[in-house]
């Protein structure tokens, strides 16, 4: 029970503020160091013997695929959370990480294309992997096309909390798309120790960094709706 | 020169970290002009209600 006691705590708006406000200085720091340093590293890596320079796609296409992925994650947790237990900053939190997630994976899909071109010799092909992870985006642009689309806020996070929830069936198949089906992209190469520590270091950093970046505007978007919420409990007041 | 051309894959490396950097950009200006719009509009109703 202590988890969910800790968990009910900081997700009460207020000691949400400030807790994230305690926090904030400290992830927005870490951004900038991580991907500083990343793109130092990014740039200063030998060429791959297979794939060249190219190889320097890999540090902002990897940790885009990973953030899109874990944003959906968090979504799928916290549409759990507010269906189970009903708690309004679930809600909050999942609406606020899609568009984030949204971008993350639109660079994901670009950059891949952009890696794609110079060593499979096409922008995109509709294997497993790249299918599933468009299907990704639409199930982003899906979940807050719904949120827009129901006027009472209750009923609207309870609907796009089940298409997350629905949609969380997606991120196994993305994962393990490489494993189950023959596809033209790669399988998969960190946990496995196939990547050299040359290239793995910095794509760690630079994972890190868009990690930072993720909470850190996660966390300012979940300020911003409580505040937004709170100015439409005084209008209402006030009417 | 070289490091422009990166080895030939220029043409695919460079617009990928342009397009990645145009989208990390735009999504830390727009949240933090929302986050800013939300505060001013808090301000100006808590500065209304008596």
């Amino acid at each position: 029970m202590l988890p969910m006691n800790w968990l009910f705590k900081y997700a009460n708006p207020h000691n949400f503020m400030r807790l994230s406000a305690g926090l904030l200085p400290f992830t927005a720091i870490a951004t900038v160091l991580c991907l500083g340093a990343g793109l130092y590293f990014s740039f200063s890596v030998p060429p791959d013997y297979q794939q060249g320079t190219t190889i320097t796609l890999l540090f902002i296409h990897v940790p885009a695929d990973f953030m899109a992925i874990s944003a959906y994650g968090a979504i799928a947790a916290c549409s759990l959370l507010s269906l189970v237990w009903r708690h309004p900053l679930s809600d909050t939190a999942a609406r606020a990480a899609a568009p984030l997630g949204a971008i993350f994976t639109a660079l994901g899909l670009v950059t891949g294309a952009l890696w794609g071109k110079p060593m499979w010799g096409t922008y995109w092909v509709w294997d497993a992997r790249l299918t599933s992870f468009l299907l990704l985006l639409f199930l982003y642009l899906g979940y807050m096309a719904l949120w827009n689309a129901i006027e009472d806020e209750v009923r609207a996070a309870r609907a796009s909390a089940i298409l997350a929830l629905i949609g969380a069936v997606n991120l196994p198949i993305i994962v393990y798309s490489v494993e189950w089906w023959n596809t033209l992209h790669q399988g998969e190469s960190i946990i496995s120790g196939k990547l050299a520590p040359v290239f793995l270091w910095p794509l760690l950093i630079m994972m890190a960094g868009y990690g930072f970046l993720f909470l850190t505007l996660w966390m300012i978007r979940v300020r911003t709706e409580i505040l937004n919420r709170r100015s439409r409990t005084l209008m209402l007041g006030g009417a | 020169m070289s490091f422009w051309q990166m080895g030939g894959y220029g043409d695919f490396i460079w617009p990928a970290y342009g397009v990645s950097a145009l989208g990390l950009l735009a999504a830390i200006v727009w949240t933090l002009k929302a986050y800013g719009d939300a505060k001013a509009r808090l301000k100006a109703l808590e500065g209304k209600t008596p």
